[in-house]
This record gives C-alpha cells, structure tokens and sequence, in this order.
C-alpha cells in the first residue's frame, strides 16, 4: 500500500537549494551528476569556419567496475530561463562500455575520440551522428606494456597520455614508453622503447615534428620525430625537488611558452627557446594540478584543475598599466607587435613578476572537496568533470 | 548483550541448500564471503564440493546507480554543514540548519524524481517493481526528515507550528492536485463527480482559497444554492490564521479563534445548510467535529493527515509538547483497530512524541542503507540535540552511524573517495577506520595510487604513505622498471627499499657495463642522501661522468674516496679497483704517491679479509685481476715518486 505521501508530479520542492547554485560565482555553471567519477572531458572541436560555440562534449570515467565513454549535448533543447538564458544541463546522447579507466581523451576530428586506457590499450571510437551511437573504430591492443623479466608474461601499463595532430596519434605510458600511431595503420609507426625512466604523465604536440612529455621526476622532455636517435633533444628540469609534473599545455600562438603543473599544485611557465628551468614558478593549487590549458583562442587566460578541488581561471588580459594586452578579449589573436623599437615583445606570461599586477584569478569552482579531474575550454564553453560525479558546464565564460 | 528489537534478516544463498549443507562465513570490512564447507563421511562416496565461493553484501543500495547521485550530492552537504560557522549565534544558526536540512531534501526529492522517471520509462515489470519500490522508501525519507525538520530543526513555536504542519501535509498528499485538474477542466465543474471531494480535501488540508474558489463554481452553476455557499465561503473567509511574520500574539488569536467559532456554531445549529450535506458537513469540520472529519477518511489516507487536520479546526495554537497526546489519539482514531501501525507510522508517532532516539533506532531498522539516518542523526547533533546519549559500544551515536555509512562507501568500487570525508568528521575512531579501509583500495594504476597517497599525506598518515610507497616500488621492480621504483621509495624515504634497488642497478651495471635509466640518476639530487647505497650510486655514475669528461683527477679522487670513505660497499671495491686502472695507465700521472698507498691498502685491505679457504676458492680470472693491479699500482707509484720528487727539486 503506497502511503499518503509520494508521486513526483507536484508539489516539489524547488531545486533552488542546489548548493552549487548557492555557491559564489557559480550561477553560470550547470552540474549535473553523473553516477559515474570523471576524469576526462573534452569538447568535440567546431569546424574551424564555424563560429558558433561548440555544443558536444565528450566524457570518460574512472574506477568504476564498467567505465564507460559518453556524449553529452549542450544543444538549446535545454529550456531558458527568464532572460533568456540557457539552464538546461547537460543531456546524454549516447555511451559506450571502456575496458579499463579512462586516463586520457581528445577527440580526433570530428567524429572521432582517441582514449588511453589504465590497461594499455588505446581505442579510436566513432560517434555516429545520425543515430546518436557510439562504436569501438580502431583498437591498439598493447600499446603500453610492462615485461616481467621472469616470465614471458607481458602485462599491460596504464597509459597515461594521448595528444592527436590528424592522422598522427602519440600516447604514453607508465612504461615509459612513447607511441606514434597512426590512424587506419596496425602497428605503431614508432615506438621509443624505454624513453623514460620514471612514469611518463602527460603529451603534448610542440610543433608538427615535435613532442613535450613530461614525467614523475619533475622533467620536461622534448623529443624530435625527425631524429633516429632514441633520445630527447632537450631536457628541462625543476631544480632540486624533483616533484612530479602532471600536464602540460603549449600557448596556442606562441609555441616556445609552455605550461606545466605539477604534484605541489605548483604552475610552472618555461621558455622552451631558452634555459633549461622554468621562467616563472606560480604557487597555485594545494594539491595535484590534473590538467592546464591555455585558451585556445584567448590565451591571456588559462585554466587549470586539481586534486583539491579548485578549478581556477587565470587571467592575464586585466592588465592595462605600461604595456598593451597584446591579445583581445573575444576576438582573434591579434599581430603582435612591439610597442617601442627597444622594448621587446614579452607575452604577459613571461614577464618577471607575473602574480603581482598583471593577474587576476578567480576559483570557478568554490566549496567543492573532491578532486576536478579534467577540464576544457573552447569559446565561450568550459566543461569540466570531478570525482564527486558531476559535470559542470559554463557556457558564459567572459560574460 | 541487548534484547534484540528485531528477528535478524534471512539472507538465502541461491543454489545452496541449507537443509542438507553446512556453510561456513568469514568477515570482511564491508561485506562477507559464504561458502560451503564438506564433512565426507566415512563410508559416503566422495563427492565434489561445491566450487563456488559467495559475496554477501550488507549494504546493497550502494550499488544503486541513481543513489549515487543521492550520495554524492549529499556529501557536499555534508561537510558544508560541518564546516559552517558554530559560532553564529541563536537565529542565524538556527537559520542555517534549516536551510542544510532542505538542501539534504532537496536532493532526496530529485533523487525521488529520477527514480520515478526511472519506473515510468521501463518496460521490465520487475525493474519497474524496484524502481517504485525506490520511490516510496525514497519519498517516506523525505516525509520523516520533514517532520524532524519542522520539530527538532526549527523548534517552531505554538502557533507557527500548525503551519509548518500544514505545509507538511499539503507537500506529501499530491493526489488533490490532479483531482482537481480534472474537475476544473470539465465542462461544468460543480456537476463533477469529485467535485465535493475535492472542496473536501482543501478545507482538510486548510487551503481555504483554494477551496472557495471552487465553491465558487458551485454558486455560479446552481443559483438555489447560491447564498449558502456565500455564508459558508464568508465563514472560511473569517478564519483566524496566524501567518508567519504576523506580529499578533497567541492570546488575541485564540479570542479571534473563539469567535469565528461561536459564529460557524451559531449556523450549524440554525440550519442554514441542512438543505446541502456536503456543506453541513464542511462547516462541522470548520468546527473541528471529530466525526465529520473522520468521515473523510479516505480523503486523508493517513493518520497524520487527520491529526493536522483535527489540530488546524480544533488546536490551532497547539504547543509542540502536547503534539504527543493528539497524535496518539488520532492515529487510534484513525485506525480504529482495523490495522496495526507500520513502521513508517511507529516512526513518525516517535518524532511527535519528541523520541528523537526513538526515531533513529525505528529508522535504522526499517531502511536499507545508512545514509538516512547518519546524515539525520549529524544535523540533529548540529541542533545539540543528542549531546547527552552515550553507547554503551562506540564513541556516540552520531559517530556510530556515521562510521557505518562510510564503511558502507568503502566496500564500494568507486565511492570509497567519499567515505573519507565522513571519516575525518568522527573524532573518536574515524582515523583507525580510515587507516583500516585505506589500505584495502587496490591500487590498479598510478594514478590512483597518487589520490590514496595524496589522502594519506594530508592526514599524516605515515605508515599507510610507506605501505603504498612500498606497493607501488614493488610492483615497479616486478615490471623491470627501476627508475619507478626509485621514485617511489625515495617519496616514501624507505632507505631499506632504496638500498634494494640501488643494488640492483649497480648490478645491472655490472653485467652490462653501462647504467641504465641514466636520467633518473643524474637527477637525484638531495634525494641521493636517502640511503648509503644511494649515495654511492649517485657518486658512482658521477665518477663515470667526469671519466666521460676526461676530468681524470676529480674522478681520481672521487674515486679513492668512495673506498676510503666507506662509501662503495666491500663487494663493489673490486669494481672500482678495476676502474682505477685505466687511470692508473694514462700517459699522465694522475694518482699522487700518497693516493697511490692508500690505493694499495684498499686492495689488501680487500684480498687479506678473505680467508684462506675462500681464497682457494677463488678463480684464476680473479687471481690474474689482482695481479694486473698490484703491477699497475707499483708502476703508477714508481711514476708518481719520480714526478713528485722531480717537482719538489725544481
């Protein structure tokens, strides 16, 4: 017997006591949860003509008996709210079942999302759009292994990272190996075999040829396709303490800046053209930073996520004292251009003293205990996923 | 040992039999393994026991993937309320759990809500069945923690109490709201056949415009009834409420109450509506006649429904310590004897009796999971309500439950990360729970044995950040990966371990003659200092460099000293002996005569503490090795002599 109370058609109780909601600074983000812990998110890419926001993100789970791989919509079948603006959360288009944790994503092209997986393997899944279906593309088993010098047994090492450059795909992994892949070919198109000996965190393109890697002793790498030579090319350390690094992003227009965090919750901005220490060293977050990421078209600003629990957008477009901001809000990056004949051109984010007067930070999100795994930035859209099984998305960035 | 409340569940295991096998259980931290245990008789055939092992699981509403959501999203309540200010005094404190208690329901509703979609979408008819079943714990939830909101949260006072009831009830009986959608979108309202039920179920739940409104439809369809429907709507218009923020007192409320009563008295008894039942019969329950309302039972489908009812007619001001008497009497009015109270009633007839105890104990029986009752029972402990009970195992309730919760998270796959925010707020035994589960997470990738680390670190617990330390390098050195497992134990300062795998490098070193993992050893730094082996790894590949460098006398001199400093462990001094040689043979003269002595005294120093049955022992190679050195070293001393002396001539 169904007692009094009950039915969800009315007499609700608003959801105005979400506690997000009631969090500083938060209005512009919906949450959703998830029932599952995130630990990528990324946003499908928009054809580089369109101008519109993208609307697709991608997302992957860890630690769960079956993780998965899902889709979501931020469309505008969403409802609006007084002013129009948008307030529906995230919908789920579709999801596929992930063999192992999900330890890194990027979408591929279009259509296409590269996964590193904790048991080595490496999947491309194609997300079919017609039916909103997702399927496994392209597999490479044991791209990351480790060999038990006992047994013939090959056992299978996490790999960390994976970055794409169409078609060429570079993963790494616990074994300290690093994968050129290439989509539609069966083997790897180069394998560096032992080319860290600690754990290798984190991918990035340098430039078409080259790679950034960085590892648990506090190294950034940058190794040349080019060269035969199983060795980096250049080797860049944090002096003394060896802390682990564990992301590491390029400025999207000028590729000599390059930003890593590290296990401290420390960011570190290097100068890749010259020394071999970082140019400036950030206190940020308490714990872990998972992931940093220059906007791809703003990148006076920058993100970064951590263990913590902070997301923290970090702004270098405020200042307006000597120098010009070289880069303008919104719009496309403009020609940099020095002011004077002698003063040289310095991006905002090698300059000497970058917290004092030229940055303003802000934690998007405050209150929150468990770690913000993965976050991405595009436009005016940021998404990011947390241990805590939520989703948030912002759509309003800069507004 | 107490009585037990209780008969305990039964558990079946499928496939067994119980009647003809013995079983056997051995605990573990969240849930149990049961298996079949085989006594072969003498004379019985043998038989093959049973090959499977059972996993009994206490806490199975963990694995719901729509309570996830409720056990996420509560836990950022969670500690928002045990960070919140305690100092903030009287009102605004007051203020404060109120608005926590909503948030917690609030999410219980959307989680409600979910799980409703859930039933409505699936066409399986027994996930269909769980899905509902779901929904009515879920929805009972909310109906209690409601009830202890208004009581022991708000603690709202004579008057105001009615109202919040009110509220209560008018939340948790939905079904007049589509009733009345249905009357109100036919074509003639009044002629409807729910039309009084529904006038009816508005003056119970006290919606009084609501309620004239409808009879409205009453007056304008049927002019012979047209006045009395205006003096019953003027006598609903009349009645006294207190509304919150109304500055008038009980008194002049209750001399108010007395008149409109005396008025609504005065047309019963001269009959204005005995022509219309319907309405006689609103205007007794405006008079609060016990039997009217009753009669409207089936309108009101629970107890709790008639007692607020019976309170806003009869004992509009009632004060919340004399709640317990017409609650018990409604509820054996209500039942009449027909049926005996379920637990959900024994519940909530406990929070009107103020049994707050009473209430978690009924709660913790009748729900499946513990996260009703430990995150009710910390709000109350936040509302000082508990202070004074004490178990006689545990710390205190409060922590009891809690600590059951969170065990509960720990069991779990992917929850466990939750469990320890829980942890860290039971004072007494949340760091030993902590410590005891922690170290049951399998740790599948570095990356997660990083976030148990990081937990661990912040907690100051050391001999759990060595334990995973320890795991970690260990299973690196299984995999080969030496650099790894460096890293791993110099973050633990595990010198044992570093020591371990210093020795294996330099092993390696030997069989192959060249080091690998070179980056990770140019790289010690201060971390070189953890263990002496370390140390002389370090020193050692620095000797190789500046070897590599042609830096002979640095390297010379750096390696004498690692033998004379004790630094090279004994077995290795060979090794470095060796090393010396090519040294020893260049053009130039790079040990000095001093260096050369105490280069000598190392090597006897070395082949005199063998004794003579090992010396036997030992191979020709090791013999020609020796010898080799002697000679190098008499002619490099020869040399040196020579050199040192020409130069102090000149």
């Amino acid at each position: 017997k169904r007692r009094g109370s009950g039915g969800s058609q009315s007499g609700r109780c608003g959801r105005s006591w979400l506690p997000f909601a009631a969090a500083g600074g938060m209005e512009d983000f919906s949450a959703k949860f998830v029932s599952q812990k995130i630990s990528k998110t990324r946003w499908r890419p928009v054809p580089a003509a369109a101008l519109q926001p993208p609307e697709l993100f991608a997302t992957g789970s860890w630690d769960n008996e079956e993780n998965k791989i899902s889709v979501w919509s931020v469309g505008d079948f969403g409802s609006l709210g007084p002013n129009g603006e948008y307030q529906g959360e995230p919908q789920l288009l579709c999801d596929i079942r992930h063999h192992g944790d999900v330890m890194d994503m990027q979408f591929f092209d279009q259509e296409r999302i590269v996964a590193a997986s904790s048991t080595g393997s490496v999947t491309i899944f194609r997300h079919h759009q017609n039916n909103q279906t997702l399927s496994v593309n392209q597999r490479w088993e044991r791209a990351h292994y480790h060999v038990d010098p006992d047994t013939p047994f090959y056992g299978g090492a996490s790999c960390t990272g994976v970055i794409c450059n169409n078609p060429e795909i570079v993963t790494v992994g616990e074994d300290g190996r690093i994968n050129l892949f290439r989509a539609d070919h069966r083997e790897a198109v180069r394998t560096i075999e032992n080319a860290d000996s600690s754990t290798l965190h984190a991918v990035t393109f340098l430039r078409t040829t080259e790679i950034l890697t960085v590892n648990s002793i506090g190294q950034l790498k940058i190794w040349d396709f080019r060269q035969q030579r199983n060795e980096p090319s250049q080797i860049f350390s944090l002096t003394g303490d060896r802390i682990p690094l564990h992301c590491v992003d390029r400025h999207p227009n000028q590729q000599h800046i390059v930003a890593t965090g590290g296990q401290d919750g420390m960011l570190s901005i290097w100068d890749v053209r010259q020394g071999s220490m970082p140019v400036s060293l950030l206190n940020a977050h308490e714990a872990e930073m998972w992931e940093v990421h220059f906007h791809p078209s703003n990148p006076d600003h920058l993100f970064t996520c951590s263990e913590d629990g902070s997301l923290w957008h970090w702004d270098t477009s405020t200042d307006v004292s000597e120098k010009p901001s070289f880069f303008h809000q919104g719009g496309r990056s403009t020609t940099l251009l020095s002011h004077t004949a002698n003063q040289s051109v310095i991006s905002a984010w090698l300059s000497n003293n970058p917290t004092k007067d030229r940055m303003e930070i802000t934690n998007l999100v405050p209150n929150q205990t468990l770690s913000v795994n993965s976050l991405d930035v595009l436009g005016p859209c940021l998404v990011c996923g947390t241990d805590a099984e939520a989703i948030y998305v912002n759509r309003h960035l800069f507004a | 040992m107490e009585e037990l409340d209780v008969e305990p569940p039964l558990t079946l295991i499928p496939g067994v039999d119980s009647n003809r096998k013995q079983m056997c259980f051995a605990w573990g931290p969240g849930e149990m393994l049961v298996y079949e245990t085989l006594f072969p008789k003498e004379h019985a055939e043998k038989r093959p026991g049973c090959p499977n092992i059972f996993i009994v699981r206490k806490d199975q509403d963990v694995y719901s993937q729509t309570l996830r959501k409720l056990f996420n999203e509560s836990h950022g309540i969670f500690i928002g309320l045990q960070r919140s200010e305690e100092e903030l005094a009287g009102k605004s404190r007051k203020a404060q759990l109120v608005r926590v208690s909503k948030n917690y329901r609030s999410v219980i509703r959307a989680c409600m809500e979910e799980m409703h979609q859930l039933a409505i979408s699936t066409r399986d008819p027994e996930l269909h069945c769980q899905h509902s079943t779901q929904v009515s714990i879920l929805s009972a939830m909310e109906l209690i923690w409601n009830l202890c909101e208004i009581l022991f949260v708000e603690v709202a006072p004579a008057g105001h109490l009615l109202l919040h009831l009110l509220d209560w009830v008018r939340l948790h009986v939905c079904d007049v709201d589509s009733m009345v959608r249905e009357v109100l979108s036919c074509e003639y309202p009044s002629k409807h056949k729910d039309f009084w039920n529904a006038v009816d179920i508005f003056v119970l739940q006290g919606r009084m415009d609501d309620a004239r409104h409808l009879l409205s439809k009453e007056a304008s369809a049927n002019p012979t009834s047209m006045g009395m429907c205006k003096i019953l709507d003027d006598l609903m218009k009349k009645m006294p409420i207190l509304t919150i923020g109304n500055t008038q007192t009980l008194t002049e409320m209750e001399l108010k109450w007395q008149h409109w009563h005396e008025e609504c008295q005065r047309y019963l008894q001269d009959g204005t509506f005995a022509s219309n039942p319907h309405m006689e019969s609103i205007c007794k329950i405006l008079l609060g006649d016990e039997n009217a309302i009753l009669e409207k039972k089936e309108l009101m489908t629970t107890w709790y429904h008639f007692l607020v009812t019976r309170l806003v007619y009869s004992h509009p001001t009632v004060k919340p310590v004399e709640l317990r008497f017409y609650a018990q009497s409604s509820m054996d009015l209500f039942l009449g004897g027909e049926s005996s109270p379920e637990p959900l009633d024994s519940i909530l007839m406990a929070a009107f009796e103020f049994e707050i105890h009473q209430v978690i104990k009924e709660c913790s029986i009748a729900l499946s999971n513990w996260w009703f009752v430990a995150h009710l029972t910390d709000l109350l402990d936040h509302c000082k309500l508990l202070q004074s009970h004490n178990l006689y195992f545990g710390s205190n309730m409060r922590e009891f439950l809690l600590l059951e919760y969170a065990s509960g998270l720990f069991s779990h796959h992917s929850l466990w990360q939750l469990g320890v925010d829980y942890f860290d707020h039971c004072p007494e035994y949340g760091k030993v729970y902590l410590e005891l589960h922690i170290e049951r997470i399998p740790l599948n990738t570095e990356q997660k044995a990083l976030k148990v680390l990081r937990i661990c670190e912040q907690r100051q617990m050391h001999e759990q950040v060595r334990s995973i330390c320890k795991i970690m390098a260990m299973k690196a050195v299984r995999n080969n990966r030496l650099g790894s497992a460096l890293s791993w134990s110099i973050r633990a300062k595990d010198a044992a371990f570093a020591t371990l795998i210093s020795d294996r490098f330099l092993k390696d070193y030997c069989e192959r003659g060249s080091f690998s993992d070179l980056d990770l050893i140019d790289n010690l730094g201060p971390s070189m200092l953890l263990s002496d082996r370390l140390t002389f790894l370090g020193k050692y590949r620095e000797f190789h460099r500046l070897y590599g460098e042609k830096r002979f006398s640095e390297a010379a001199k750096l390696l004498l000293m690692l033998m004379t400093a004790r630094i090279a462990p004994c077995s290795f001094w060979m090794t470095l002996l060796i090393d010396a040689l090519p040294l020893l043979e260049q053009k130039e003269v790079i040990f000095s005569a001093e260096q050369t002595y105490e280069l000598m005294r190392c090597l006897e120093d070395l082949t005199a503490g063998k004794t003579d049955n090992q010396k036997f022992q030992v191979d020709d190679f090791e013999i020609t090795k020796v010898e080799i050195l002697r000679l190098a070293l008499a002619r490099n001393l020869a040399r040196a002599i020579v050199k040192e002396g020409t130069l102090e001539g000149s």
